[in-house]
């Protein structure tokens, strides 16, 4: 946390957990396609189910899809904007386990069929944090330069993953892990002080065992 | 420098040992953690300040509506009062009413403003400040310096209590905002470090238990006018910390009471639009006229 998290962000109204939170959360899930988003499902839960139409939650999510920062102004159009660039965009109010008060799960589908899942909840002036993707648990806010592997649960992933890091110079300060069961497919999100190349990423998929790498920014 | 942000009294403690301001030591320690300058950083500042600047000028207009209808125009109204000598508690309360009205009107109206700390509690910081540097002719790099005095309290608040409605009610919210405007106010007119302390104190004092009820779940009734009185909060805990009045219950444990209230506090009164005026009968009516 900083000032500028405190006396900040600036952003479009009305409701930081509902607009700027929200559309951060949108943005995160647009970062994990690779292709152009052809559908959007978005579950709500919580005071986001209960008053997001009167905040433009919705808004405000479908505007962080399109990959709008929370003060860019065209965030207010934005569901005229998803349905121009052919986007469908469905909104559901529903429980999610164990979930903060104010919680979204974006499923996105992609014109040649990627599909991505995220799960982010919007905690207050703003900021977020990102608890579940594809199904599998992560914790991040997305403040720094964070590093999604999904890889396989292999001993000694970890340590070659996170050596290549460290010889790129990047501090971590932030890692988790989690798995689906021994052996299987896991997800390790690492967040950086520093800036991180994307072109990076490209040389952590030549790795063994090394599914696939996501680097997230909100901003 | 090393800062914390476990307690206002840290703070305190630290500008007194440094013999600088609380702004300047929160400045001097961001800059350090946040890897650059204290020119950089006083300036990302100084951008937001003028993102307040324009948010006033903005909500000002006497036509603006939000989208449900509820809000708009207020702003507008109580500026006319001021500028007429109609309203009855001078210029400088007037126009700080006003202010609050126009920034909180603007971000209902999907118009773009600075969080501070949430936007439901956007009005506050802006009207304390742009009034009294206006009518007192304050210097605005002393004004941008005190918006650190500010953001170091509000850190101090989100680490130890909330400052979201969805969590702790609208006394995390315009509570830690009037608290935020108090402590920035404070030191801006000269009150020493131990009085910024007190004017947080006593600013969440007067404001503990208020709940989060928005009808029809907008930020709008009774947000907006809920920003004029967290800036009128503001003024009266300033003038009675810098008259030398202290708090008998310590601001931390004013700040730990605030959490514990908040915890207690049903979640139907904690911005889900389920309780409080948002379940009065014209609340509900009005939820209806809006959704249908």
């Amino acid at each position: 946390m900083n000032v500028f998290d405190i006396v900040g962000p600036i952003m479009i109204g009305p409701s930081s957990s509902h607009t700027a939170g929200a559309a951060r959360i949108g943005k995160m899930a647009a970062l994990l396609m690779k292709e152009p988003i052809a559908k959007a499902e978005i579950l709500l839960h919580g005071s986001f189910a209960k008053t997001y139409r009167g905040h433009g939650t919705d808004k405000a999510l479908v505007g962080g899809i399109l990959k709008m920062n929370p003060w860019d102004t065209r965030i207010r159009e934005s569901l005229a904007l998803a349905r121009q660039r052919g986007m469908e965009v469905i909104f559901k109010t529903g429980e999610i386990e164990n979930a903060h008060p104010n919680t979204a799960r974006i499923t996105l589908t992609g014109i040649h069929g990627q599909t991505a899942e995220l799960t982010g909840s919007s905690v207050g002036g703003g900021n977020i944090v990102v608890t579940e993707i594809d199904g599998m648990e992560v914790y991040f806010t997305g403040q720094n330069p964070t590093l999604i592997v999904l890889h396989q649960d292999i001993p000694g992933v970890i340590a070659q993953v996170t050596t290549f890091v460290s010889k790129q110079r990047a501090n971590i300060c932030n890692f988790r892990l989690n798995r689906k069961e021994k052996g299987g497919l896991a997800i390790m999100s690492i967040e950086m002080d520093n800036p991180f190349a994307e072109s990076l990423l490209s040389q952590i998929e030549t790795l063994p065992y090394i599914i696939h790498t996501i680097l997230l920014r909100v901003e | 420098m090393k800062l914390q942000y476990k307690s206002v009294e840290e703070l305190v403690e630290a500008a007194i040992r440094s013999g600088k301001k609380i702004s300047e030591i929160v400045l001097c320690e961001q800059a350090e953690s946040l890897d650059k300058s204290e020119v950089e950083v006083y300036e990302t500042m100084a951008a937001s300040f003028q993102v307040m600047k324009r948010s006033v000028v903005e909500g000002m207009d006497e036509n603006l509506r939000s989208a449900s209808g509820l809000s708009g125009g207020a702003a507008a109204k109580m500026r006319k009062a001021v500028e007429e000598g109609r309203n009855h508690f001078g210029s400088l309360f007037g126009s700080a009413m006003s202010m609050a009205l126009a920034v909180s009107e603007y971000n209902s109206c999907m118009g773009q403003i600075v969080a501070a700390p949430t936007a439901g509690s956007c009005g506050i910081l802006p009207a304390a400040l742009i009034s009294v540097m206006t009518e007192k002719q304050i210097p605005e790099r002393d004004i941008v310096m005190s918006l650190f005095t500010a953001a170091g309290v509000g850190m101090v608040i989100a680490k130890n209590a909330s400052i979201s409605g969805a969590e702790g009610g609208c006394q995390a919210e315009c509570g830690s905002a009037s608290a935020m405007a108090a402590c920035a106010l404070t030191e801006v007119l000269g009150g020493t470090p131990h009085m910024v302390c007190t004017s947080c104190a006593i600013a969440l004092k007067n404001i503990l238990g208020l709940v989060c009820d928005p009808v029809a779940g907008l930020v709008e009734v009774p947000c907006i006018k809920r920003n004029a009185m967290g800036v009128a909060n503001a003024f009266t805990a300033c003038e009675l910390a810098c008259a030398g009045i202290t708090s008998a219950i310590p601001t931390e444990e004013v700040i730990l009471a605030m959490k514990r209230i908040g915890d207690q506090m049903s979640s139907t009164l904690k911005e889900t639009a389920e309780g409080g005026l948002a379940a009065t009968p014209t609340g509900c009516r009005l939820c209806r006229q809006i959704f249908g």
